[in-house]
């Protein structure tokens, strides 16, 4: 009688990420999304390290060559080959996704714990968001990016501190849906009990934020997060194309783009490479974030 | 609902000027110099002089309070005057762009209604797109319609105007020759020939700019419809015998408006700014295309006005999409 195999009677209790890892495979389109974007982050780090060809190195007299062997993507006006600077484009697009995205949710979650947790601070941090929302954010970014331009390239040099103007241009802009969301989730979990009891025994508030709240509004968080990467992608390359981005030697995406209408009507498929890119690379942002939002909202899980 | 409209448009007030504070404190204390441009061979007592004549002799405070004068009190009277032949506003300084000595009013006239014919038509046309497919793939949830139209929208999200306005012109200007890539605003429809010019110049911005807003506003609609899809008193109407169609298109779609309405008056506002982009595409020159060159130029009072435009524009879309919500959803209550 004493020898029942224990494993039979109690199955071992399964993580909440089992769950969102089952609810997020079943979803097709994210799954494909999240791993074509994790082949576009290792294709344009690691492709570079044994590509032949060098994105900045100016070979006049191969100039404007179509596709070939040697040259999948062709050539530009300079001939320098136009895979090794989609490869470096594609680096620096997604370095200042990932790092706007980065300050854009650090931004807004302190200020949605800040005004769903502290009483005080709540009115004025979210009139202050709303200040924010009401601002027109596309002409306010060219502005920045006009009157910061160059003090910022005079202390880092150009291609850093256009780097840091943009990644910091984005994410000011950018962090407001991420507060009133964590705002709101915040408002509702710091009532429930298991908040009260970690407070009657004690803990601190920083203790309280960090290990208590924090972990419950990790999921809003997250999809914020993957929208947050196609917006600052998209920001960026749009900021690009309209001249006031990265300077012309420096490509990316948008840069490319933006210099391949110059010769539209010559060369049309140049405008296609970093045009695809872009889209294709932000379509599996966003598809991995729907998959996401189905995978971490419980009342969809399981259904 | 009316001491709340009230109550709202008041707020308006300290809002507005908020904003208009921070675009100016922004330009105020970038590090950029407005003279940067001019010559070093300039002498400094000239520059000095060139300085005082641009209005930047003042201190910040004096010159903030001249431009909310300007634009709140001088503009709107200089408005009064065309239409009444009065004389109100005469002799007085208005709001001057640096780059034409003109008025910075007479320049945003100008650009105006290319912008607004622009934007608003794709607008509409992407909103009446929108509408029946957003519906009938809430109807016919997961069949292949309803897949073929996300998988649609998920594109025409992800895809950039600056890109997708780029690929018509390859495909319809480039390599079919069907419209024109550059836009004609010195174009007077005056007859046939030149109304269906200028709709073939239209097709393609509006096209570009209509993509977008139907991605967004089908994904609402459909979400929407589906809400109310699986509601009691769906199921209320079709055990009463009334026919399907009456059922989706009276009882359903009605309240399933009622966010959507919301949501369209809201992009509006993000439509004009994504014209911006557009218009530097298509070469329209509109209000997105001045803003751009008045920014190259450091044009600076062109730029305060212009996005202070954009920021009233925003907060009276938000003011009239939170009345609408108020009017339309008799359950909601703001008191």
């Amino acid at each position: 009688m004493t020898n029942i195999p224990s494993d039979n009677l109690i199955k071992k209790p399964r993580s909440r990420w089992f769950d969102v890892w089952d609810q997020f495979k079943s979803h097709k389109g994210a799954l494909v999304g999240g791993i074509f974007f994790v082949f576009i982050i290792m294709a344009v780090y690691l492709i570079p390290l044994f590509w032949p060809h060098d994105a900045t190195y100016i070979d006049i007299r191969s100039r404007n060559q179509g596709v070939s062997l040697w040259h999948p993507f062709g050539t530009d006006q300079l001939g320098r080959d136009t895979f090794a600077r989609m490869m470096q484009g594609g680096q620096t697009s997604i370095a200042v996704g990932l790092t706007a995205m980065g300050l854009s949710l650090f931004l807004g979650t302190f200020v949605g714990v800040m005004a769903g947790f502290f009483n005080k601070f709540d009115n004025i941090l979210m009139r202050l968001t709303d200040l924010f929302l009401a601002l027109p954010l596309l002409p306010l970014l060219l502005l920045m990016m006009l009157l910061f331009r160059d003090p910022l390239n005079a202390a880092f040099g150009p291609e850093k501190g256009i780097f840091i103007l943009i990644v910091l241009a984005i994410g000011i802009t950018s962090w407001m849906p991420t507060a009133r969301i964590v705002r709101g989730d915040i408002l509702a979990i710091k009532e429930r009990e298991f908040v009260l009891a970690a407070r009657s025994i004690g803990t601190k508030n920083s203790k309280l934020i960090s290990r208590h709240i924090l972990p419950n509004v990790v999921s809003p968080i997250m999809v914020s997060a993957t929208l947050g990467i196609a917006n600052a992608i998209i920001t960026e390359s749009a900021l690009s194309f309209l001249g006031l981005g990265f300077p012309p030697d420096f490509p990316t995406w948008g840069r490319l783009l933006y210099d391949a209408t110059d010769y539209l009507t010559m060369y049309p498929e140049r405008v296609f490479w970093p045009g695809f890119a872009i889209s294709l690379t932000v379509l599996s942002v966003n598809y991995l974030g729907d998959g996401l939002r189905d995978a971490l909202d419980p009342r969809i899980r399981g259904r | 609902m009316l001491s709340f409209t009230i109550r709202r448009l008041i707020m308006m007030i300290p809002t507005l000027l908020l904003i208009s504070l921070v675009i100016f404190l922004l330009l105020e204390l970038a590090p950029g110099d407005p003279m940067a441009q001019i010559p070093l061979t300039v002498p400094p007592e000239v520059k000095q002089q060139m300085r005082l004549a641009l209005g930047l002799g003042e201190p910040m405070h004096i010159r903030y309070w001249k431009w909310i004068v300007q634009f709140f009190w001088l503009e709107p009277q200089v408005l009064i005057d065309y239409y009444f032949g009065s004389s109100f506003s005469e002799g007085k300084l208005r709001v001057i762009s640096w780059q034409t000595r003109g008025p910075v009013m007479d320049l945003v006239v100008q650009r105006l209604p290319q912008t607004v014919w622009v934007v608003g038509m794709s607008y509409i046309v992407g909103v009446v797109i929108a509408l029946p497919i957003g519906i009938y793939s809430a109807y016919k949830q997961y069949s292949i319609f309803d897949q073929t139209g996300t998988f649609i929208s998920m594109v025409g999200y992800s895809v950039p105007p600056f890109f997708s306005g780029v690929l018509v012109i390859v495909i319809f200007s480039v390599t079919l020759g069907w419209f024109p890539s550059i836009y004609d605003t010195t174009l007077v429809v005056n007859s046939w020939d030149n109304f269906v010019l200028q709709l073939k110049q239209m097709i393609m911005p509006v096209m570009v700019l209509a993509l977008q807003t139907t991605a967004q506003i089908s994904r609402f609609m459909r979400a929407s419809m589906l809400d109310n899809l699986n509601q009691d008193y769906v199921r209320t109407a079709r055990a009463k015998g009334l026919g399907e169609s009456v059922v989706v298109m009276v009882h359903v779609l009605r309240n399933s408006m009622i966010p959507v309405v919301t949501v369209i008056a809201l992009g509006v506002p993000s439509v004009f700014g994504g014209a911006i982009i557009t218009e530097q595409v298509f070469r329209v020159n509109g209000i997105g295309q001045l803003l751009i060159t008045a920014i190259q130029a450091t044009d600076l009072p062109l730029v305060q006005t212009l996005t202070f435009m954009f920021a009233i524009l925003i907060v009276i879309f938000n003011l009239i999409a939170d009345i609408l919500y108020g009017v339309l959803d008799p359950r909601i209550r703001y008191d």
